[in-house]
């Protein structure tokens, strides 16, 4: 019988691997048995609660608990929300009076954090709950009535408004990513993940859910070692790291510091990475340290759960060139929407649209943001088949292979041109002695201004940019940064860079 | 030390770098933090932190900091 819950994940392999460390960090592991029956007694703690069908918050850092406290929730038929004490309380407020929770799971370190917000409703403490009786007949019960479209998490993205909205994944989307994921990244029980991402964005099911697929092991890498480059490709050869899945900027703060030049990552053959564009002076760069290892670029929206296009970086790219985004996941369409709604030819820019399996419920109390982007798919006039609409603009190349070009946001009309900012950056990023880049445009005043990062002054990035853009594709303004902002999954923050541009 | 000093604040202005011990323990700064640090040494001190020496114990303090740049000028 197909699989419709991805607890059977953990199920098969507990029995396979009972005593295999599932999780751990630097001080701290859990095995597939424990993790098994932990999350049952929490499964268990809250059916006793009566809780059941409910978004319940698991307030707690990052940490090996904290996923069996997620597993805990499917467990009782709730779905879990990751919130991590450390993010920012505007945030965690906004996110409670989305959800308005019935139950928050917390730790002994997290309850007083938890105290301070204005939360009525159920505190659980993990130890307490994780060692309570196990209830077979009640998770039996409730397993029997989970269908493989119930929801399992709640994760928030960040909002244009500022609102974040809650994207709603179930089963069986997460069932069909993961089994796709695995197959492109060739995952086995011997893959030992280094974890990068926060366990409150998506990014983290490339590691969590494989690793109780196939009884392999995932390390939560100390955000603090991101700061300290030597210590980062240590911690990765005491642990025998072999598959990493991070965002660029975590492996370009490897390289850019020559850090390869003292130590190089041992064990390491599968390098995912995704989110942003790898700058192909750094890429280059760790194909030269590692020239055996894969690397594949991945790109998705939390959407779409998780990643949906994939390309394995095999071949040299020339510094003017773009790793391309490749092509779908199995089982999974790419439809590049012109803005007529039609379908772009090849070379033509047109918006990333998803339709399959992959797609998530949508947004959690936002049935109108929902609609606005989850839409009947305009190709089809037969019957009802939803889209996402990702906001992405890409172009399929001579090869048939997706490239990403920008947000659709970053299209502008500047003295009656169409522009993307993308372009201006990545001409930007080509110039010697510039490491980054962002372009903002400012409507009101229908000026451009650029942001870089880089030793290049600001006279003479403008004199080389003179060679490369037509005039109108100029930016009015350029201010040179020590750094960019960026979000706390390692994105550029363009709404910071905005409020700078606005002089807040 | 000064300089050194001066940067810091430009960082966090709400910090107390004379006595501050334990910048990293205490999550004060942030990787973006020592990329800025780094790059800043290196315009104004003319002194490049090699990756072998960036490290928590460098960084803890500010005086760790200015020791660490008196040290590698010498070089």
């Amino acid at each position: 019988m197909k699989q419709k819950n991805v607890l059977e994940y953990l199920e098969q392999t507990v029995v396979r691997v009972p005593e295999k460390v599932a999780y751990a960090d630097d001080s701290f592991e859990l095995t597939f048995k424990q993790v098994f029956d932990q999350s049952r007694a929490v499964g268990s703690a809250l059916l006793n609660r009566g809780l059941t069908g409910e978004p319940i918050v698991v307030f707690m850092p990052k940490h090996p608990k904290t996923i069996a406290a997620f597993f805990g929730c499917v467990y009782g038929g709730n779905y879990y929300v990751p919130i991590d004490p450390e993010m920012p309380r505007f945030r965690i407020e906004l996110i409670f009076a989305n959800l308005c929770p019935k139950a928050v799971i917390c730790d002994e370190g997290s309850l007083e954090a938890l105290q301070s917000f204005n939360y009525v409703g159920d505190v659980l403490l993990y130890d307490e709950i994780a060692s309570s009786p196990i209830d077979e007949a009640e998770l039996r019960a409730v397993r029997e009535k989970q269908i493989d479209t119930d929801p399992i998490y709640i994760v928030f993205t960040s909002g244009s408004t500022g609102v974040p909205k809650g994207v709603v994944a179930c089963h069986r989307s997460v069932i069909d990513y993961i089994e796709q994921l695995s197959e492109i990244l060739s995952f086995s029980e011997e893959t030992r993940f280094a974890n990068q991402s926060p366990l409150y964005f998506d990014a983290c099911l490339k590691e969590l859910y494989p690793t109780i697929k196939f009884g392999a092991t995932a390390y939560l890498t100390p955000k603090q070692l991101f700061m300290f480059p030597i210590k980062l490709v240590e911690f990765l050869n005491e642990h025998r790291i072999n598959t990493v899945c991070w965002v660029v900027s975590a492996l370009t703060m490897i390289s850019a510091f020559n850090t390869f030049e003292k130590v190089k990552p041992e064990y390491l053959h599968t390098i995912a990475f995704g989110s942003e564009v790898f700058p192909i002076k750094q890429f280059n760069r760790w194909r030269a340290a590692l020239p055996n290892a894969k690397f594949t670029n991945l790109y998705g929206p939390t959407e779409t759960t998780g990643m949906c296009c994939f390309y394995h970086a095999t071949k040299d790219f020339a510094p003017d060139e773009v790793i391309p985004i490749g092509r779908p996941f199995p089982n999974r369409e790419i439809i590049l929407l012109t803005e007529e709604n039609k379908r772009a030819e090849q070379g033509q820019v047109g918006e990333i649209c998803v339709r399959g399996t992959a797609l998530t419920l949508g947004y959690y109390h936002a049935f109108e943001k929902t609609n606005e982007v989850f839409v009947q798919n305009p190709l089809n006039d037969r019957y009802p088949e939803l889209i996402y609409r990702t906001g992405d603009l890409g172009k399929w190349n001579e090869q048939g292979e997706l490239i990403f070009i920008s947000r659709k946001d970053y299209q502008i009309k500047h003295m009656g041109h169409r522009i993307e900012l993308g372009e201006i950056e990545a001409n930007v990023n080509l110039l010697e002695g510039v490491s980054m880049s962002c372009c903002l445009f400012d409507k009101e005043k229908d000026k451009i201004e650029l942001f870089y990062v880089g030793e290049l002054p600001e006279k003479e990035l403008f004199a080389l940019l003179k060679d490369k853009l037509p005039r109108y594709m100029l930016p009015n303004k350029v201010r040179q940064l020590e750094s960019l902002p960026l979000t706390a999954n390692g994105k550029l923050d363009r709404m910071t860079l905005k409020k700078m541009m606005h002089g807040e | 030390m000064n300089e050194l000093l001066e940067i810091l604040s430009d960082l966090h202005p709400d910090v107390d770098f004379e006595t501050e011990e334990n910048l990293i323990e205490e999550r004060i700064l942030d990787s973006l933090d020592i990329v800025s640090l780094i790059s800043e040494i290196d315009d104004r001190f003319d002194v490049v932190i090699p990756p072998e020496e960036i490290v928590p114990e460098n960084f803890n303090s500010a005086k760790a900091l200015w020791a660490l740049i008196c040290r590698l000028d010498e070089e």
